[in-house]
């Protein structure tokens, strides 16, 4: 008994924990989320100063704010990676139906903080706006339920998602806050894309946005004015537009200096849907570029690791959480360059946001989980196990 | 929908249990279950392949189409960073400031009104760091300011305030020295004249009409500057100067002698035309008391806007100028073929008609001839002249010298130098505007009225433009008439009231006059408008020049003297001997 104690290598039941989870995760993805947030703070060192003045506190209050945020979701981003597929499931599940209930309290509980729609809960230190923390939850549900329609004898998934997301894009459209609504249809959209849906179901589809944004149009003048905005001939030089695009064209290719911006003070939103704008003033064309690369890299590799996984949910929740991060940051870009009608969306990671990087913080970490690198049944798998997890 | 509901591969599958191989089992003693199972999970593989082949190419087309995204809008960024910046600039919504405005040049290309970049001075009281200390500091540097305004302003939440429309260098390195973000600059244009008041009712003034902190719009107020704007700010025009048809010295030497002679004539004030009597062009045109248009001061908005320098006595006082108007009842009646030169005229007074009665300042014989009346100025001859004329005829001469509707000067102010006319011109009129009373003109309208007549009859039109050739205006008298005319004002000179005229050097031909002002109760002799009316060489006149003194008194003498004779004529007799060898005359003799 003793020889079998004594000199010989303590058996271990797995990996340990934290150089399997180096080994399996998508190391270039996690450098790309660590280097956005990085310019997500610099940015705010040139783009909140004024606000921050506007409202009577210290230059550099915002950039404090979004760094204890921000160090706060890059811990949830850690943990959240390290999760099996299975645990992202159950609490992306528990987290959809408590952001639901919160979504459902807000017009009793919520405050519109002068906006005009009531999309927050006002903590006091802190704001909280529910449909953030919904997004990561309602793309998990509905890759559960997809998945689980894929299977044999399953229920109908597809279905029961589908009813969902209606019950939520109209929740959000009553706010309103059509841009969530808009990325939650959009999730939804591809997740059924990606789980098969027919093509002629496709158009029929197409065809129904369509309908509905000209419903929005006409009922709306919140929307109608933006769109009319964006098929306007000329750029007012005096909108947000016109003001990003000027700052662009001042910044060039090398930007006009750290601290030397302008637009910053005549965009009221310069730190959030207009900081593309700051960045490409100041920095330039060269720092635009690198952000471009960083989210195209996070999207391209994550879709990748995804086209190799056999698990349905697995793919279905990385392709939507992957999707949905990708296209928030292309809208944002889009409109600064006018390829888009003005819709307020922000930059994940690099707009100032405060609780809502948390939840970006969340999805991405989630995403992580979901694409680590995991045997596949493949036979790559087998010959190369000493190597992979 | 369940899975086996979108498989189309589910009928031809082998069945979940398949019977051959249960009883098998059963047989065998084995769980017949474990078939199933394994038959499922068979089945599950292979819709999970099918299910993640298809993934695959859509995934793939996804990551394709993000990528083509983030490229076209790397694209878009790219293409508008390589274009040129664009100031966005509130105040100019349309089409941008066009700040080229011309000069202005005398007719020798004399720079007249220029153009001259400065700086506006303009506040972002959200930059400021310390509006307290900005506040004080600038009411340090503009007297003017008003500290506790400016304190105001920069801490009530504007965004954005013009201090100073133009500031001078110094003045803008003691602004930089305050050394305060809040505190900009920007470039724009003034206007420049760089003679000071010199032709400074032609000229008129300057303004800023649409203001950018990049740019700003020069607007002319007033004069040529703003009756030319549109043609001073045309970009089609390129900056062509527009030459006027001043002459800068002869302007600036009137100018001189007016002043000079206004102080020795104890007048309110003085104006001065002189106009070539071929082209209508005004070579000098003078109001005093004047001011410096680079400083244009405010309008009076109470009292007698005549009273203000802005006042252009030459073309927008008007006065019933007296005995100045005689030429034209003597011209009408010759030209009419009523009388000649030669035929004598009754002048005894007083001449009464109705309750009125028209008399001479002194005695004069009984009857004189026509040029006689027009030499010694009689007030009964010129009556007499004017009632063989009779009104309707004398209206109508006298408009077609111009003299009955405003000069279209061209300058904003023309029409406010409209004369006064009565408007029912009955027999009473014909004999007192005969000798010039009953009928009020600027001295801008007998300058160009006596032009018409000594020029050789035809009519014409005073412009402030530079000419080529002489206007053809119709014809007003004939050229006998014409040269009868000059003949009777060269008598003026050499046998008449103007003799101070009578110099050497040039000869001049003229008529004076010396009008009484009205006031309250009547006409005032002591307060007088004393006019000549000047042609010269009188031969063969090619510029007439009026010389019109506000109550001039010459005091050399034991009584004080207020006629023409001895105020306004000595004056323009200065002026002549000044502006002829300027104007390429040549002196015909020694004084």
């Amino acid at each position: 008994m003793t020889e079998m104690v004594y000199g010989s290598v303590p058996a271990q039941a797995a990996d340990p924990i934290l150089p399997r989870w180096w080994r399996t995760i998508d190391r270039w993805t996690m450098a790309c989320i660590l280097i956005l947030f990085a310019v997500g703070l610099l940015l705010g060192l040139a783009a909140s100063p004024p606000l921050a003045a506007r409202n009577g506190l210290p230059p550099f209050y915002y950039v404090e704010r979004q760094a204890i945020f921000g160090g706060l979701a890059l811990i949830a981003m850690l943990a959240f990676s390290m999760m099996s597929p299975q645990t992202v499931r159950r609490l992306g599940v528990l987290g959809f139906v408590a952001a639901f209930g919160a979504l459902l309290a807000l017009p009793f509980l919520g405050t519109d903080f002068g906006k005009g729609a009531v999309r927050w809960f006002s903590l006091g230190f802190a704001s909280f706006q529910p449909s953030e923390f919904l997004k990561p939850g309602f793309i998990v549900i509905t890759a559960w339920l997809m998945a689980a329609a894929q299977d044999f004898d399953g229920p109908p998934g597809r279905l029961w998602s589908f009813g969902l997301m209606g019950l939520v894009v109209a929740l959000l459209v009553m706010q309103p806050d059509f841009g969530q609504a808009a990325l939650i249809l959009f999730a939804w959209g591809v997740l059924y894309f990606v789980a098969g849906a027919p093509m002629t179901l496709l158009v029929v589809i197409a065809g129904l946005v369509a309908f509905g944004g000209s419903l929005a149009y006409q009922s709306s003048e919140h929307f109608a004015r933006r769109i009319d905005g964006f098929l306007a001939a000329d750029v007012d030089p005096r909108t947000q537009i016109g003001y990003a695009t000027n700052a662009i064209q001042e910044g060039g290719f090398f930007g006009v200096g750290v601290g030397e911006g302008e637009v910053k003070w005549s965009l009221p939103d310069a730190h959030t849907d207009f900081i593309i704008a700051v960045a490409a003033e100041e920095y330039g064309l060269v720092l635009v570029l690198v952000i471009l690369a960083l989210f195209a890299v996070i999207v391209v590799r994550s879709l990748v690791r995804l086209v190799r996984e056999r698990d349905p949910f697995t793919r279905l929740a990385g392709t939507g959480l992957a999707c949905t991060f990708a296209v928030q940051a292309m809208v944002n870009m889009g409109v600064a360059v006018r390829l888009l009608p003005a819709k307020g969306m922000t930059l994940p990671f690099v707009s100032y946001g405060g609780s809502s990087i948390i939840a970006a913080g969340i999805a991405v970490g989630m995403l992580l989980a979901l694409t680590r690198t995991r045997p596949q049944g493949e036979i790559g798998d087998i010959l190369l196990r000493g190597r992979r997890g | 929908m369940s899975a086996a509901g979108f498989d189309p591969g589910a009928g031809v599958r082998s069945p979940l249990r398949p019977l051959a191989r249960i009883l098998r089992a059963r047989e065998a003693g084995e769980n017949p279950d474990l078939i199933e199972a394994e038959q499922r999970r068979r089945r599950h593989e292979a819709t999970r392949d099918k299910a993640r082949s298809r993934a695959q190419f859509r995934l793939m087309l996804l990551a394709f189409t993000f990528v083509a995204g983030f490229i076209a809008i790397g694209g878009r960024m790219a293409i508008i960073a390589a274009s040129i910046a664009e100031e966005p600039v509130a105040e100019a919504t349309g089409n941008p400031i066009i700040n080229q405005r011309a000069d202005i040049t005398d007719r020798n290309g004399r720079i007249l009104a220029t153009n001259f970049d400065t700086h506006a001075l303009y506040a972002q009281p959200r930059q400021m760091v310390n509006p307290e200390r900005a506040a004080t500091e600038l009411a340090r540097i503009f007297p003017e300011l008003d500290q506790g305004r400016l304190l105001r302003d920069f801490t009530g939440g504007r965004t954005f305030l013009w201090i100073r429309r133009q500031i001078s260098p110094e003045q803008m390195q003691a602004v930089h020295d305050i050394g305060d973000p809040g505190l900009l600059f920007g470039p724009r244009e003034m206007r420049l004249y760089p003679n000071g008041p010199v032709a400074a009712h032609i000229l008129g003034g300057y303004g800023y009409g649409r203001e950018g902190v990049n740019s700003a719009e020069v607007i002319g107020t007033a004069g040529v500057e703003r009756f030319f704007d549109t043609r001073l700010r045309d970009p089609a025009e390129g900056g062509e100067p527009l030459a006027l048809s001043i002459d800068l010295t002869v302007q600036a030497t009137m100018e001189e002698v007016l002043d000079g002679g206004m102080v020795v004539m104890n007048a309110r004030g003085a104006a001065g035309i002189l106009m070539d009597v071929q082209t209508g062009e005004i070579v000098a045109m003078a109001s005093l008391p004047d001011f410096d248009p680079n400083n244009r001061p405010a309008p009076l908005t109470t009292g007698d806007a005549a009273d203000s320098p802005l006042f252009n006595r030459a073309m927008q006082g008007v006065y019933e100028l007296g005995s100045v108007f005689k030429i034209f009842a003597a011209a009408q009646a010759l030209d009419l073929g009523l009388v000649n030169p030669e035929t004598m005229i009754e002048t005894r007074g007083p001449l009464t008609w109705g309750r009125f009665r028209i008399t001479d300042s002194h005695a004069m014989p009984n009857q004189m001839t026509v040029a006689d009346v027009i030499a010694e100025s009689s007030n009964v001859g010129a009556a007499r002249i004017a009632q063989m004329i009779g009104p309707v005829r004398q209206r109508a001469f006298l408009t077609a010298l111009g003299l009955t509707e405003a000069v279209p000067l061209q300058m904003v102010e023309a029409p406010t130098g409209a004369p006064i006319v009565q408007s029912n011109w009955s027999d009473l009129t014909t004999l007192t505007v005969g000798f010039g009373h009953g009928i009020s003109v600027s001295p801008l309208h007998l300058a160009a009225a006596y032009a018409s007549l000594v020029n050789g009859g035809t009519r014409v039109v005073p412009t402030l433009l530079r000419q080529d050739r002489p206007l053809a205006g119709e014809r007003v008298v004939s050229a006998e008439t014409s040269a009868q005319v000059r003949m009777m004002l060269r008598r003026v000179v050499t046998d008449g009231t103007a003799s101070f005229a009578n110099i050497g050097a040039y000869a001049i031909g003229g008529k004076t006059g010396t009008a009484e002002k009205p006031g309250r109760g009547g006409y005032q002799a002591n307060r007088n408008l004393a006019t000549f009316a000047s042609v010269f060489p009188a031969e063969a006149p090619r510029y007439v020049l009026i010389v019109t003194l506000d109550e001039p008194v010459e005091t050399s003498g034991p009584q004080p003297r207020r006629t023409a004779g001895w105020t306004a004529v000595p004056v323009a007799t200065e002026v002549i001997r000044r502006v002829a060898p300027l104007l390429g005359l040549r002196p015909t003799g020694t004084d």
